[in-house]
């Protein structure tokens, strides 16, 4: 195990030391010291090594990972796991928001709560929340799954594409053109799967779906005037 | 972009050290706001004075004495930089704020236990040119300015102050301020600047006025003001924050038994003691918080 202490190393080294590991290395897992909220920390990470934070992060923590495992020990600031293309991210606290925006692959696991705009734009990354999501989460999210243990805050899924959303807690609102859709049996199985993942001690029969009406893929003549 | 730290003492003991504290965390927020600095430090209740601010420092030459003189009454006066802070009888204020106008001298604040210190400049040298870190208070609000509505100047620097012990710091920017701007000079809380946030300042100056406490004041920012704001609010007593109904702002809190803080990001509050045993939370949308001694 390879240490990294942010108190007497700079950001960039230590993103530079963790991003140079060829896809082979022995060195496998890392542990970063001292993260202060520090800015994109293991971020750009390509090789599937793990990364452990024992702290919290400021902005874009993990963001663009591919492949590698990043567990934060702390909460996560805005953008966390951003434009994730696979790997995983455990966050143990809280994420702020955007959490997972525009990720196409890979999960992410916030194990406290998401603020507002979690999986905004999402691409086919899987979110896993045990807490509540804020205003907005998987607003135009267009694949991949949002799971949310807690409750869901305003607007859900707003201009949603393909992404499927599971809230077991209650909906504050659905957004424009999101409805709740009958849970099938292969939705039970991706829940299964991704709540035995997650580490979620959840039964996916409490959760309800929902996903997009489909009403806004195409231009209505008759609603020119609500676009 | 801005950024904001602001601290609240629940107990007497750290207060020699809040000067220091507020000082560590704004730094950490110099690339949030590297244009200007400011901070608002309230001490204990003292006798009232009047902060004003001149790029001239020949402008404070003899200025307590022409100010007693005007006013038939002792002034006391402490240069500190560009600032001075003038004590003098509260009844005397509307007289001394016409002497300090026609002498060209800013006003930054007013009250019997706040001072306000702003500058152009990195957030380190503005705090070591007033001596931050040596000042002790029960709570403090600072700001780092990136400027986007108005010019980089002292005057446009945070936090602004519209009445007695009152101050206010913004993270934003708000859209509808040239109207509220009309409202409230019509109401008798002119903005003396072309700044949106003085505009924020004076709607909540406006709010107390009229007998809303602190909570309320805070509450109706989200149905009359427009646009992006995260305000931290300080008055003689209390400490609150409101964030718009959209939140795209950052902003974090913690709270133990000692203190209240907030900062725009965790860094800021990573340099306070007992941060890992705090209870860290990011302030909901559209929701006030408000802590009073």
């Amino acid at each position: 195990m390879q240490t990294l202490d942010l108190a007497t190393m700079p950001l960039r080294e230590v993103n530079a030391q963790l991003q140079g590991q060829a896809p082979d290395t022995n060195q496998t897992h890392w542990v970063i010291e001292n993260p202060r909220g520090g800015h994109a920390i293991a971020a750009g990470l390509t090789t599937p090594i793990e990364v452990t934070v024992k702290g919290s992060t400021g902005y874009y923590c993990a963001g663009m990972n591919e492949g590698a495992t990043v567990h934060v020990e702390g909460s996560a600031g805005p953008g966390v796991a951003e434009n994730m293309m696979s790997g995983t991210v455990v966050i143990d606290g809280d994420a702020s928001q955007y959490a997972g925006a525009t990720g196409h692959g890979g999960l992410l696991v916030v194990k406290g709560n998401a603020s507002s705009r979690c999986g905004i734009s999402m691409k086919g990354i899987d979110i896993v929340v045990h807490g509540n999501v804020g205003h907005m989460s998987a607003f135009m999210a267009q694949s991949g799954a949002l799971v949310v243990l807690g409750d869901a805050g305003d607007a859900l899924g707003d201009s949603l594409y393909e992404a499927k959303l599971f809230v077991r807690g209650a909906v504050k609102s659905l957004g424009a053109d999101c409805e709740e859709k009958e849970m099938r049996p292969e939705h039970i199985a991706l829940l299964t799967d991704l709540l035995a993942r997650a580490g979620a001690d959840a039964k996916p029969e409490e959760f309800r779906r929902y996903g997009s009406a489909r009403k806004l893929y195409h231009f209505n003549v008759d609603h020119a005037g609500d676009y | 972009m801005c950024g904001i730290v602001g601290l609240f003492l629940k107990r007497d003991a750290l207060q020699p050290q809040l000067g220091q504290l507020l000082t560590e965390m704004l730094i950490t927020m110099t690339d949030r706001g590297p244009d200007s600095a400011g901070i608002a430090v309230y001490g204990g209740e003292d006798a009232f004075k009047l902060t004003v601010q001149s790029d001239d420092p020949a402008a404070f030459d003899g200025l307590d004495t022409a100010l007693s003189q005007a006013l038939g009454t002792p002034v006391e006066m402490r240069v500190i930089s560009t600032h001075a802070v003038l004590t003098l009888p509260q009844e005397h204020e509307g007289q001394a704020r016409a002497v300090l106008a026609d002498r060209g001298l800013r006003l930054m604040g007013a009250g019997t236990s706040m001072e306000i210190y702003k500058e152009v400049g990195l957030p380190r040298d503005v705090a070591d040119r007033f001596g931050i870190r040596a000042m002790s208070g029960s709570h403090g609000i600072g700001h780092t300015r990136m400027a986007t509505e108005s010019a980089v100047t002292t005057l446009g620097a945070h936090p602004f102050s519209t009445g007695p012990d009152q101050c206010l710091v913004h993270n934003g920017s708000l859209s509808n301020h040239n109207a509220m701007r009309r409202t409230l000079t019509r109401q008798g809380f002119p903005p003396a600047t072309q700044n949106d946030t003085e505009v924020a300042a004076c709607y909540i100056s406006s709010r107390l006025a009229a007998g809303d406490d602190l909570g309320g004041a805070l509450k109706g920012t989200l149905a009359d003001l427009d646009g992006f704001f995260t305000f931290v609010v300080g008055t003689k007593n209390g400490f609150g924050v409101v964030r718009d109904p959209i939140a795209c702002k950052p902003a974090m809190m913690a709270e133990t038994d000692d203190y209240v803080a907030f900062g725009s990001e965790y860094r800021a509050l990573a340099t306070l003691p007992g941060i890992d045993q705090a209870r860290v939370w990011e302030p909901e949308p559209a929701t006030v918080y408000f802590w009073e001694r």
